[in-house]
């Protein structure tokens, strides 16, 4: 249909608008060459017999180790809490998290008094706002022994002396699985109640002609209309099983809790940054990376299966 | 409407409305805890906490933050490095992401292929550590910018699905007057994408404001120190004093702001570390309400992501 056939007459394929947009594009290319990709050289150390000492050329120079580092990964004694830990943490605060956070969206959903919703929303966003130092450290301060927390449970007779949130490994999960919960409920909550929104509202009002209590409405209209965000969201949280969000973590490990509060990402700091143990550091992230993203194909495989929603 | 509720409905309103107060109290009580604890005297708190209102009122404890030589340095760090990073990355990341959006994009594939590899392959702390110290980045301020200029691929993704609103005619008439790729960039694609602009902006700014990982990490000098770090590094001593742990590496910058309370007075290692604590949090606070309204129609996809 087009009379003009030749390339060259196309409107944006001539040089000089194809040399603009490589101007536009190179600066983020290289910073994504130097810092992303760069470093992934730098994994060839997990497999050699690599000292620090060696500098950058040590990385090509140094001899191979036939996996060495990896076999005395899973003789550490301290590998398979550090895995516990951080599977642990993960998938009870997934488990956790996300009934806890669809309950808080449907309920929202269900306030018809715009002005208190948007400051619900208001409000809860604020935590997700503030780093983990602060947030970690607030909760650190009302979770002392001398803290608000323990001052209620006192004055009501729960308990006789004060519980050791931080200091006692037996509440660490909890500490992270609930202060990881209340940071970002009123934030996660967003995308359901923009999957809510995006539900067809003669639904509602068919249904409620058919007699459906509010309740029936929640559970058989707008359950199955948040289905397709929960399904990312879940693959998200199985991919992500083996991340511990090292930021929060950090902040609320101390030497009294480490026995529950060692996982992969602070045991990486600790032993490669702090130790100069870099090899073997790399060689436990590069495992780590690897069963990341096959957790992730493989759960998006399955979503597909099952509910035909993927992320790709 | 009003008439027709049933005693169930109301049943079910007054209790969400209760558990919604209850939770806005959850989150807002810790901040309002340690802003009265902060303005409180330090000797009088050390007596019994304070759950409600300041006992002994003083500023001593903000001030003693805010007149701290290592504070000033470190909020000058964290401030400047949050201006340049999100102002830069934010023109990089819009810049790549229109270009990317062009159908006349020649070699399109390379780009796909190497934004997606970005944002699933990554070296891990130990090779981007090396690197840092082969690039002469390691313990200087330029860690805290260069590699943060580019907003990332997912940001690219946002923007990409916000520039597809864009009128294709728009681009077209631009294209046959001649205009070149980077005034059609500036002067149709900016300013139709201000939400997404803004929304993005304050994501930025609130990662880098509330970074400490690259001070951990890339740093070692008392004077490279952002602020979220000296703060973190004023937790853990008070706590490694209160449960008489070892502190692994004592810090200079936090021991000369300590030393002037010796945990008597008006100003104590505690009322400092509250006072910097709502210091430190007081821009997020005041800035986030007046951004709110770009996060749900700007960034949909962004949220998934953290």
């Amino acid at each position: 249909m087009a009379p003009r056939k030749q390339k060259g007459f196309r409107l944006g394929y001539d040089f000089r608008t194809q040399f603009e947009l490589k101007v536009m594009l190179w600066p983020a290319v290289l910073l994504i060459f130097l810092f992303d990709f760069t470093p992934l050289f730098g994994l060839l150390i997990a497999f050699k017999n690599y000292e620090p000492i060696m500098g950058v050329q040590g990385i090509f120079t140094s001899g191979w180790n036939d996996f060495q580092h990896f076999i005395r990964v899973f003789q550490n004694f301290q590998f398979w809490p550090m895995v516990r830990n951080t599977l642990g943490i993960n998938l009870l605060g997934a488990l956790v998290a996300i009934p806890i956070t669809i309950v808080f969206a449907l309920l929202l959903n269900e306030i018809k008094h715009p002005k208190f919703k948007s400051l619900v929303q208001t409000v809860t966003y604020l935590p997700h706002f503030l780093s983990w130092v602060i947030f970690g450290g607030l909760f650190i301060t009302l979770l002392n022994s001398t803290g608000i927390v323990n001052f209620l449970l006192l004055e009501f007779h729960l308990i006789d002396k004060p519980i050791q949130f931080l200091a006692d490994p037996k509440y660490f999960w909890g500490v992270a699985i609930g202060t990881g919960l209340l940071k970002d409920i009123g934030w996660g909550a967003i995308l359901y109640l923009a999957a809510m929104a995006g539900v067809d509202q003669s639904l509602y009002e068919a249904a409620a002609i058919d007699g459906a209590g509010r309740f029936k409405r929640m559970i058989n209209i707008t359950i199955p209309g948040i289905m397709p965000t929960l399904m990312v969201l879940i693959i998200f949280a199985v991919s992500g099983m083996l991340n511990n969000n090292f930021t929060q973590i950090y902040v609320l490990q101390n030497s009294l809790n480490l026995p529950t509060s060692q996982v992969i990402d602070t045991f990486v700091y600790q032993t490669g940054l702090l130790q100069f143990q870099f090899a073997s550091a790399t060689a436990i992230g590069l495992l780590k990376t690897v069963f990341a993203l096959m957790l992730l194909i493989g759960a998006n495989a399955l979503s597909k299966k099952i509910t035909k929603t993927g992320l790709f | 409407m009003v008439g027709g509720k049933s005693l169930g409905e109301r049943v079910f309103n007054l209790s969400t409305f209760s558990i919604m107060i209850i939770l806005m109290i959850v989150t807002l009580y810790p901040f309002w805890f340690s802003l009265i604890g902060s303005l409180n005297s330090g000797a009088d708190l050390a007596r019994g906490p304070i759950f409600l209102w300041p006992r002994e009122f003083t500023w001593g404890s903000w001030n003693a933050v805010l007149s701290d030589a290592g504070m000033l340095k470190a909020l000058w760090i964290t401030a400047s490095r949050t201006l340049i990073v999100t102002s830069v990355s934010i023109l990089y990341t819009a810049m790549f992401a229109y270009a990317f959006s062009r159908s006349y994009l020649k070699g399109k594939k390379f780009y796909i292929v190497i934004g997606f590899a970005s944002m699933y392959f990554s070296g891990g702390i130990i090779p981007s550590f090396m690197l840092m110290n082969w690039l002469g980045l390691y313990d200087h301020y330029l860690v805290y910018i260069l590699p943060s200029l580019f907003g990332g691929f997912w940001n690219v993704i946002i923007f990409n699905a916000n520039y597809k609103a864009i009128p294709d005619a728009l681009f077209e008439s631009a294209k046959m007057d001649g205009a070149s790729e980077f005034r059609i960039f500036l002067q149709i694609v900016v300013p139709l994408s201000k939400p997404v602009l803004a929304a993005l902006a304050v994501f930025t700014a609130v990662n880098i404001w509330n970074d400490y990982g690259t001070t951990l990490y890339f740093t070692q000098s008392n004077h490279l120190q952002t602020l979220q770090y000296m703060i973190l590094r004023l937790i853990q001593s008070n706590r490694a004093v209160e449960n008489m742990m070892s502190l692994q590496g004592s810090n200079l910058a936090v021991a000369s702001l300590l030393n002037n309370t010796k945990g008597q007075g008006a100003v104590t290692a505690q009322t400092i570390e509250l006072a910097a604590m709502v210091i430190a949090s007081l821009p997020m606070i005041i800035m986030y309400p007046f951004a709110q309204r770009f996060f749900v129609k700007g960034v949909l996809v962004g949220s998934v992501k953290g």
